[in-house]
């Protein structure tokens, strides 16, 4: 008898050992953590990241420990501290500059694209800018039109930056490591609904050097018959739909971009060769946005004649985001959408 | 009845605006009226919040009601005011009906935008809402270049409520002289508590532009009770003896209250009348809020495009195709 208990008690410990859960937030926060730690170049800048615990609690814990010279409160005004950030960046520091939604950034982004991303350009190799620029992106719940916007494809337009957007907690803590050890601009999209979302950390994640590379996506879940490429919280509900999809007996491959830019096309396409079926899921809008890049990639490239129906593109409705919530569940894609997008192209 | 108000700090002025304020009983009924349907309206939103009936953000402006009533009674609904999210006041003095507010803030087919705005996307006639992104510092200076070399008729008004967020004002700002941060630009400083300073002034920098003599700034010194946005408990950059100071010696409804009662201008039963009325109309707002159906899905696509030809627009996938109308 009591064996049995000292065995159960032992499969539990050993469980909770090794199916260790943390949250994107929390993911985050190690990432910076660990990397403040190793590098005494690294700072991170932005509203209420310090004494208020960042606004949405990511950088929590972080001021108490590392003190005003690395964790810096800024004065409401985007466009000075970005400012501010890059040339810390060109002056030899690795500074994080957060925005407390990407929205705000549209106040900075001047300094953002023409003062980060194209000046080791413009130099000739002279002056690198090693910043990341982090924050939430996308819509959240309720926020209303000039807060919801995906900035995706309008970073991931330009030259000279890295454009990285996570899903899970592993990618959160591996990519942010590596977008902080990079020494180029990355532009690091998170997403505020994700950051409560436990998942499952494995072993190698939870060490101290454990990086992601940027530019890699990865194949979340291995199907035959479609393949769905998304990036961030979409990742989500396109294995959502795939769980659906595959009682139906359509099995789809589920891959996460894990960046925008530099784009890994090869990955999309060996995978639609495979499937011969491509949907691409997004949160922003359609016109000139990341699936938009992907189906004229898949077109330009060796995978065009693998494809047996046009690839197509499920995102975000082309209006600004509306308030009321039936309303705004009508702007995102929903999984139903997902599905209904399978089962028009596979024709069933 | 005639009272003494603060005198107003100066920058770049010869003159203020006037020490002491005429306030008649029909006056003085009607701010406190208003000035209590904004109090009673924001407690209300602050409980439909936490029963999650509002969503998303919400910006409360109880503590600041002085402000906004006074400064409409300073200028005219011709003229034109502009504000950031936290503007529900404004949408009230502006002319929107505590039932649009309402209404608005739980996203119903009844609110002030359709539902399709929010708590921070207001708007009426000749108020420019409600905004949600703010530039604090370098568009102003741009603004008031601009505005003074052309002598724009435009007062700048600064609600100084000692936090940005979360971020106390002597960690911002290198001067917390805001008023005179306008540099070539006249301004003042004034007690935004209380509802008759902030109207003489408002009407002294009303006259100043009107007059031809360019922009003007005004900062009034005022207070929130509840934290930057509901999700902002308001405490931890904060103490609740500070808060609960503000509220005992400064509020601007009791303030109002006192010197109306002390002057027998009104009777406690009047006002407290006027509360009852007050109560029941944020009530039957509430009521309609909570009960008016949501916005229908037809709606979704429209007011893209002022003026135009009916539009096809684009959903989720490429075989949804959504109607929209100007």
């Amino acid at each position: 008898m009591f064996l049995r208990h000292a065995v159960w008690y032992y499969h539990a410990f050993l469980y909770s050992i090794l199916r260790y859960h943390v949250t994107v937030r929390d993911a985050l926060n190690q990432a910076l953590d660990e990397e403040l730690e190793r590098d005494e170049r690294v700072f991170l800048l932005g509203e209420e990241v310090a004494q208020y615990d960042g606004a949405y609690k990511v950088s929590r814990g972080l001021w108490k420990k590392y003190g005003d010279k690395r964790i810096i409160d800024t004065p409401i005004t985007e466009m000075g501290f970005a400012g501010i950030a890059v040339g810390a960046a060109m002056a030899g520091l690795r500074p994080i500059c957060e925005f407390m939604t990407f929205n705000f950034s549209m106040q900075a982004i001047d300094q953002v694209i023409n003062s980060a991303a194209k000046t080791y350009y413009m130099s000739a190799g002279l002056q690198p800018v090693p910043i990341v620029f982090r924050g939430p992106n996308g819509a959240s719940a309720g926020v209303a039109a000039q807060h919801s916007q995906c900035f995706a494809a309008w970073y991931g337009h330009c030259p000279g930056l890295k454009v990285v957007s996570p899903w899970s907690a592993e990618d959160a803590k591996g990519l942010l490591k590596s977008a902080i050890r990079d020494d180029n601009p990355v532009v690091f999209l998170e997403n505020e609904l994700m950051y409560g979302v436990p998942f499952e950390m494995s072993e190698e994640a939870q060490s101290k050097d454990f990086l992601l590379p940027i530019g890699k996506a990865k194949i979340e879940r291995q199907g035959n018959h479609v393949t769905l490429v998304s990036h961030s919280r979409m990742v989500s509900l396109c294995l959502d739909a795939a769980a659906v999809l595959a009682k139906e007996g359509i099995e789809c491959e589920v891959i996460n971009m894990r960046t925008i830019r530099p784009l890994d096309a090869e990955a999309i396409e060996t995978s639609v060769m495979k499937t011969n079926h491509l949907i691409t899921v997004e949160g922003g809008w359609p016109q000139f946005g990341v699936g938009a890049e992907i189906l004229a990639r898949i077109m330009e490239g060796p995978a065009f004649n693998f494809l047996d129906a046009p690839a197509v593109r499920v995102t975000g409705v082309d209006i600004p985001m509306p308030y009321a919530k039936i309303l705004e569940d009508n702007s995102i894609p929903q999984i139903k959408d997902i599905i209904f997008s399978v089962k028009k192209t596979l024709n069933v | 009845a005639t009272f003494d108000i603060k005198k107003c700090d100066l920058h770049k002025l010869e003159e203020g605006p006037p020490l002491q304020a005429v306030l008649t009983r029909e006056e003085g009924l009607q701010y406190y009226r208003t000035m209590q349907t904004i109090r009673r309206m924001e407690l209300k939103a602050d409980q439909l919040y936490k029963q999650k009936i509002i969503r998303g953000f919400c910006h409360l402006y109880d503590g600041q009601e002085a402000c906004a009533v006074g400064i409409e009674t300073g200028i005219n609904l011709s003229d034109h005011l502009i504000t950031a999210y936290r503007a529900h006041g404004y949408t009230l003095t502006r002319g929107g009906t505590v039932r649009e507010i309402m209404a608005e803030l739980t996203g119903r087919r009844g609110g002030i935008a359709k539902g399709k705005g929010g708590s921070m996307h207001m708007y009426t006639k000749h108020f420019y809402g409600g905004n949600g992104i703010v530039g604090a510092q370098g568009q102003i200076f741009e603004t008031y270049n601009m505005a003074s070399l052309w002598k724009l008729p435009c007062i700048f008004i600064c609600e100084n409520n000692k936090y940005g967020m979360g971020t106390s004002v002597e960690r911002a700002a290198a001067s917390t002289d805001y008023y005179k941060r306008g540099d070539f630009i006249p301004g003042l400083r004034l007690d935004g508590m209380d509802v008759l300073c902030v109207r003489e002034a408002t009407k002294f920098a009303a006259e100043h532009c009107r007059s031809g003599k360019g922009p003007i700034l005004m900062e009034l010194q005022t207070y929130r009770y509840h934290g930057h946005s509901m999700s902002d408990p308001g405490v931890s950059y904060r103490t609740r003896e500070e808060i609960q100071e503000v509220r005992s010696k400064s509020d601007p409804i009791s303030m109002l209250k006192d010197r109306m009662l002390s002057n027998n201008m009104a009777s406690v039963e009047e006002l407290k009348e006027i509360d009852v009325e007050v109560r029941k109309e944020i009530e039957d707002a509430a009521q309609f809020a909570t009960t008016d159906p949501e916005p229908p899905l037809d709606d979704l696509c429209n007011h893209i495009f002022y003026n135009d030809p009916p539009m096809e627009v684009r959903g989720t996938n490429p075989w949804t195709k959504l109607k929209s109308v100007s």
